[in-house]
């Protein structure tokens, strides 16, 4: 899998459409526009298992615009909104 | 010699299964409270190890980290640091993990070792974990973490028996295992690295399986498919109102005549007086009214932890976020609100799931406005005297419309008024993202379950039940004294209080069309709005006899115009009526300044409503 990463552009996981799976490349709160502050959103995701080299999948999604999604992270669930999931780089 | 008390804590992430091995280790040995100053749910219980030493446990509110980023949390970091006013800091820190899914447990366990407090890690759902084929090697995790590593399977019997062994091994030397508390508020790149670390562990200990669990992920495809789960969660409410409505019904009938039957039996016994009249007035029909709705309870509570140990939960708020989202609503508070249909209290209580203070508090200021079974009484006996029983456009019942309409009428002022909180109020807290773990699903455990709901209704009648009775102590006095003058021929309620009040009120309600009689009732309907129609039915029975107090509905057509009943129905929307939500919403927000806020945005309401429907209608010629 890491061999095709180096050819896969990186996206924001909010961008992700159902099915699409990745691993996470670095976290970038500033770009996720959360109400939260950086650190503290980034402290988040990193206590829900949304570190570096985690396998991510996008298992679900909401019906009113696509929001929030249900994502694979390593063996557990999260759902997250796109918004915070913007701060989370994958390829 | 008698061994001292030995304090344990339990912490853990949400969805560790820390609350069944709480239930597995106590049993029904519990106490519910709140700690001081904030409304967070204080959990503690008893039980002896095999070596007869007494234990206290606390289980505390489960957290991914020790930064405290709610009161919740603040609470565990607090308690096991020893800083929680009040509290004995923790000899054993239980740190409880759910065995399939070590990840995120183990990084706070990184964390929670820094305190320097002795510590167990337990590995809960053991059974499952061994089913699914995830192989743990406990013994190298134990070097690894440097700390005691016990199975258990909370939810068999003797499932606890090595941690129960394990813990007196450990306390008999507390002392050598206490180490000097380290910990400091962690930083990003410091959290990071825990992380690092405990994958690390978790990759030398832990074999995977090749498949992971695949009927989790085939119920999802389900339940949470953008249409289809929305359909299942409409068909599991569908259920979950058919049971509270129609399998509560016969129960509450029979606590009902029983209550009747306990009045009429004091009645009997005692000499006419002021202690029959307290007694059978004040005492059981006041406290009755409000323990007639402890089935309701019972069942709404059932499926709200039924579904929560499931695992679904999580999916509903999953699937409701962003459609409640539009008017300032958490998806977790879905569920609080639906209950709200049966009754506001255990709807208030239910939202303790909102970990967001201003999310939570939201919810608690609109829960009153969804249709509580209370009102359907009241709804029920106006409709049918004045809205005639016709079809309109052939097919639809005018008066299950009109009942339709104070539903819906409702449900849309508590999105308008959530909408306006969230824009003026509440403006500079900060809306709690939406990240939220889905557990994979679990059979749900009827002994759980049974020690949930026989707590919640404990709550329910002890705290709700004092302020009922004292309510209803108060309304019994107003309504009694000052005694009428020897000879008087009015009916007694004319001298008392209430009626004085009434009279002082009717000018303050004669613009809603409201005449004394209304505002008398109005007064003991504060205890519970049901109450009202029986106070009605006291008040015109003093003017028409016991036989139109049969008949209240009748009365009450010949009584007021149409645009009065409108006006009324209108209020009961509205009106904060119920001393027993009130206190509910003071005890949930830790403040009289809530309660407050709540009684009077709903009477201002009420009364606005009351006053456009009794004018609009006047002018329509319904005067």
């Amino acid at each position: 899998m890491t061999d095709t990463n180096d050819t896969r552009s990186q996206m924001p996981l909010g961008l992700a459409q159902r099915g699409y799976t990745g691993v996470i490349q670095h976290l970038s709160a500033r770009e996720a526009g959360s109400a939260l502050s950086d650190i503290e959103l980034e402290s988040r995701l990193i206590e829900l298992g949304f570190v570096e080299g985690a396998r991510v999948e996008v298992l679900h999604e909401g019906l009113v615009g696509r929001d929030p999604i249900a994502v694979r992270v390593d063996n557990i669930t999260i759902a997250v909104r796109r918004r915070e999931a913007m701060a989370i780089i994958v390829a | 010699m008698e061994l001292p008390l030995l304090h344990l804590a339990l912490v853990g992430t949400p969805n560790s299964g820390k609350t069944s091995l709480f239930n597995a280790l106590t049993g029904s040995r519990q106490k519910v409270a709140n700690y001081p100053g904030v409304t967070v749910e204080r959990k503690e219980g008893f039980f002896v190890t095999p070596l007869g030493r007494q234990v206290s446990v606390v289980d505390l509110p489960g957290t991914y980290s020790l930064r405290g980023r709610s009161p919740d949390e603040e609470i565990t970091r607090d308690f096991v640091l020893g800083k929680a006013s009040g509290e004995t800091m923790p000899d054993l820190v239980l740190c409880v993990a759910d065995a399939t899914n070590l990840r995120l447990t183990i990084r706070l366990l990184l964390e929670l070792k820094r305190t320097g407090r002795p510590m167990i890690l337990v590995l809960n759902m053991f059974d499952i974990a061994t089913r699914r084929g995830i192989n743990v090697d406990v013994e190298r995790l134990a070097k690894e973490l440097d700390v005691p590593v016990v199975t258990s399977i909370a939810v068999r019997k003797g499932g606890t028996a090595d941690l129960l062994q394990l813990t007196d091994e450990i306390s008999s030397k507390l002392a050598a295992e206490l180490r000097e508390n380290s910990w400091r508020a962690l930083s990003v790149s410091e959290l990071r690295a825990t992380q690092r670390e405990a994958d690390r562990i978790i990759a030398d200990c832990v074999s995977l399986p090749a498949s992971p669990d695949t009927l989790t992920a085939r119920i999802d495809a389900i339940v949470l498919h953008p249409v289809g789960g929305l359909i299942v969660l409409a068909l599991i409410l569908f259920v979950m109102f058919q049971a509270v409505f129609a399998w509560a019904q016969p129960l509450m009938e029979l606590l009902n005549s029983g209550f009747d039957a306990l009045g009429e039996l004091v009645h009997n016994t005692l000499p006419a007086g002021l202690l029959q009249s307290f007694l059978q007035n004040g005492v059981i029909s006041g406290v009755g009214s409000v323990i007639v709705f402890l089935p309701q309870i019972i069942i709404i509570f059932l499926f709200i932890l039924l579904l929560e140990d499931f695992g679904y939960m999580a999916r509903a708020a999953f699937l409701m976020d962003r459609i409640m989202g539009g008017a300032g609503l958490h998806g977790r508070a879905f569920i609080p609100l639906l209950s709200s249909f049966a009754c506001a209290i255990p709807g208030i209580m239910a939202t303790r799931v909102i970990d967001n203070k201003r999310d939570r508090l939201t919810t608690i200021l609109i829960a009153p406005l969804m249709t509580c079974s209370a009102r359907i009484p009241v709804y029920t006996l106006i409709i049918s005297a004045f809205i005639p029983a016709r079809d309109v456009w052939g097919f639809i019942n005018l008066q299950g419309l009109v009942m339709f309409g104070l539903y819906a009428t409702g449900i849309a002022s508590a999105l308008l008024v959530s909408f306006v909180i969230k824009f003026f109020m509440l403006r500079d807290y900060a809306p709690a993202p939406f990240m939220l773990e889905l557990p994979d699903y679990k059979v749900p455990q009827l002994k759980s379950i049974a020690i949930g709901i026989y707590t919640r209704a404990k709550m329910f009648l002890q705290r709700a039940g004092t302020t009922i009775f004292s309510m209803m102590v108060l309304i019994w006095f107003l309504a009694s004294f000052p005694q009428p003058p020897a000879g008087a021929t009015e009916p007694a309620i004319d001298f008392s209080l209430a009626a004085i009040i009434g009279k002082a009120l009717e000018p303050l309600l004669a613009p809603v069309g409201f005449n004394w009689q209304i505002a008398v009732a109005l007064i003991p309907g504060m205890a519970a709005r049901e109450v009202a129609v029986a106070a009605l039915g006291t008040v015109y029975a003093i003017e028409g006899g016991k036989e139109a107090a049969e008949q209240i509905g009748q009365v009450l057509a010949t009584k007021w115009s149409l645009a009065t009943a409108l006006s009324m129905l209108a209020w009961y929307i509205f009106a904060p009526q119920c001393a027993s939500t009130l206190a509910v919403i003071r005890r949930e927000t830790g403040s009289w300044a809530w309660m407050a806020v709540t009684f009077t945005y709903m009477l201002l309401l009420a009364y606005a409503a009351s006053l456009v429907t009794y004018n609009v209608a006047v002018a329509l010629g319904a005067g």
